[in-house]
């Protein structure tokens, strides 16, 4: 098995706060790696990170064994290969559900428009939103626009799916049909990076669980070794505030 | 969305009552309204017309019969107003997306282009457009450049274009840099290029949400084009001044500002009812 992605003492900072300090990572295919830990410990930096949407500080990232964090590289082309999904959705207002669809595809593929939609309505009838194709975004809920903005990023066949907490911004009974298209992408072998707060989701989909606190990984392991038997003090103090809060 | 049927449902006594009562409202409302308008501007006429000099301002002024007269005349010079605010607008429109979108990349091969781009707009928006106007009317045909007309319809028009392509630059600019930059973050990590982003996901959300200030400067223009007259054009300014001074009745000045705002408060009006669709859909959109 190949490693889809690789991390190499990542670092990055804002200003005078260090946001990821000397990260390591290693992603093989058809795999799924759960970044957890509280706000701002750095697991959306990261995703932003490996989509170079940020420019690191030090270190290097692999994507398919090709350092993506050469400078001369082509953004644009890097980025067809990733897919990205937010916690906001980020859908484009002015475009119907389809059009936001096969945008990437048509101007960054070069795919016909004829093709583009027919690869996109049939993600939509798998997905259940068929009825949803000419509907605008802000007719939908939060959780169908999410399930678009899944849709949209896999439109482009990315080799590595970034999500990043794609349910913090969901009524709470709104979370399980975004959740069931990941458990979905996983069974197909989709190989991801998914930050989340959602545990019992970690568990079922993790091949490993990534613990961040201040920009570094505590501790990593499965997800059965991480999320039960944490073994760092600063894991078990997490999980324990996590499971007051009701999420486990 | 599912309908209910509503067909079924009839309203109650308290309904029917608060409706009844509601409607006592509105009568109470309506008749205030209409009273303190009557008084407010019942006052206005009557000091108005016992004003000592009131027979004098309605005969150099208010003279029906000489209205009807330079009418026509009038009317041909807001033809030319009217065809210098289509042409011009449309020059205007072009002119200013590539100034808006000069100044918003990040290209560093248009960086020349970029301070280019800032400077005109700081001159021009900074410049009375009556001073540019004159020197572009009076300074081009000077410099005797052949190939350069010098109908002064056309440099009129040109001094017009100049000014407000940076004014209009600037409010399609401010669309631009009020789009969200997640919604950037979302086109770039599907692949696409900068330029593709801008064209396909930013650039239409932008122009939409500014279409009420384009319309607001729309009527400036109208107006403007006014200005024009200085430099002969015969417009609606021009043949309104031109009968004046001839006859020393104002009424042509008065025939030219009616006809103005008959086209100006339609479109203002319309410009009201799209900001406020418009600040409805935003509070409806949310963040975004």
């Amino acid at each position: 098995m190949s490693n889809v992605l690789e991390l190499k003492s990542v670092r990055k900072s804002f200003g005078d706060e260090v946001v990821l300090n000397d990260l390591s990572l290693v992603v093989p295919e058809h795999t799924a790696t759960v970044l957890i830990g509280a706000s701002g410990s750095g697991k959306s930096t990261l995703l932003r990170c490996i989509n170079l949407l940020e420019t690191i500080d030090d270190g290097q990232i692999f994507l398919d064994g090709k350092e993506i964090t050469d400078p001369l590289i082509n953004v644009d082309e890097v980025r067809r290969k990733l897919g990205m999904v937010f916690q906001s959705f980020n859908l484009f207002p002015h475009k119907t559900v389809l059009e936001n669809i096969t945008l990437a595809p048509i101007k960054v593929q070069g795919k016909g428009a004829e093709e583009a939609r027919a690869n996109a309505k049939a993600l939509l009838l798998r997905f259940d939103l068929a009825d949803k194709a000419d509907e605008y975004p802000d007719r939908l809920s939060g959780g169908q626009q999410q399930r678009v903005a899944i849709i949209r990023s896999l439109a482009v066949s990315p080799r590595l799916l970034l999500l990043d907490e794609i349910t913090s911004a969901l009524d709470p009974v709104l979370v399980n049909e975004v959740l069931s298209i990941v458990r979905d992408l996983k069974s197909d072998g989709m190989t991801m990076v998914l930050a989340t707060h959602e545990m019992g989701f970690a568990t079922q989909v993790a091949d490993e669980v990534c613990f961040l606190e201040s920009g570094n990984i505590l501790e990593r392991g499965s997800a059965d070794a991480v999320l039960h038997n944490p073994k760092n003090p600063k894991t078990q103090e997490f999980l324990t505030r996590v499971h007051q809060a009701g999420r486990l | 969305m599912t309908e209910r049927n509503n067909s079924a449902w009839s309203p109650s006594s308290r309904e029917i009552e608060r409706q009844s009562s509601r409607r006592a409202i509105n009568r109470k409302q309506v008749l205030i309204a209409a009273l303190s308008s009557l008084l407010v501007l019942g006052t206005l006429v009557i000091v108005l017309v016992t004003s000592p000099g009131w027979h004098s301002v309605k005969a150099t002024f208010f003279d029906i019969e000489y209205g009807k007269e330079v009418f026509p005349t009038v009317i041909k010079g807001l033809w030319i107003n009217l065809q210098l605010t289509f042409i011009g607008g449309a020059a205007i429109g072009i002119i200013a997306l590539g100034l808006a979108l000069l100044r918003t990349t990040k290209s560093p091969t248009l960086t020349p282009f970029r301070f280019l781009a800032t400077a005109y707009v700081d001159i021009f928006r900074g410049a009375p457009l009556i001073l540019i106007i004159l020197l572009v009317g009076f300074g081009v045909p000077a410099l005797g450049l052949k190939g350069i007309s010098s109908n002064v319809i056309f440099l009129g028009t040109v001094a017009v274009v100049l000014t407000y392509s940076a004014y209009v630059a600037e409010v399609i600019r401010s669309g631009i840099l009020s789009i969200h930059p997640s919604q950037r973050a979302a086109a770039r990590s599907l692949g696409l290029s900068s330029g593709q982003t801008m064209r396909y996901v930013v650039l239409p959300q932008a122009i939409r949400r500014v279409v009420p200030p384009l319309l607001n400067d729309f009527v400036s223009l109208l107006k403007d084009t006014g200005l024009v007259s200085i430099l002969g054009v015969t417009d609606a300014v021009r043949a309104a001044q031109i009968n004046a001074s001839r006859t020393f009745n104002y009424t042509p000045y008065v025939v030219a500002a009616i006809l103005f705002l008959l086209i100006t408060i339609p479109m203002t009006r319309y410009t009201d009812r799209a900001i406020r669709q418009r600040t409805n859909a935003q509070s409806a959109e949310g963040a975004i």
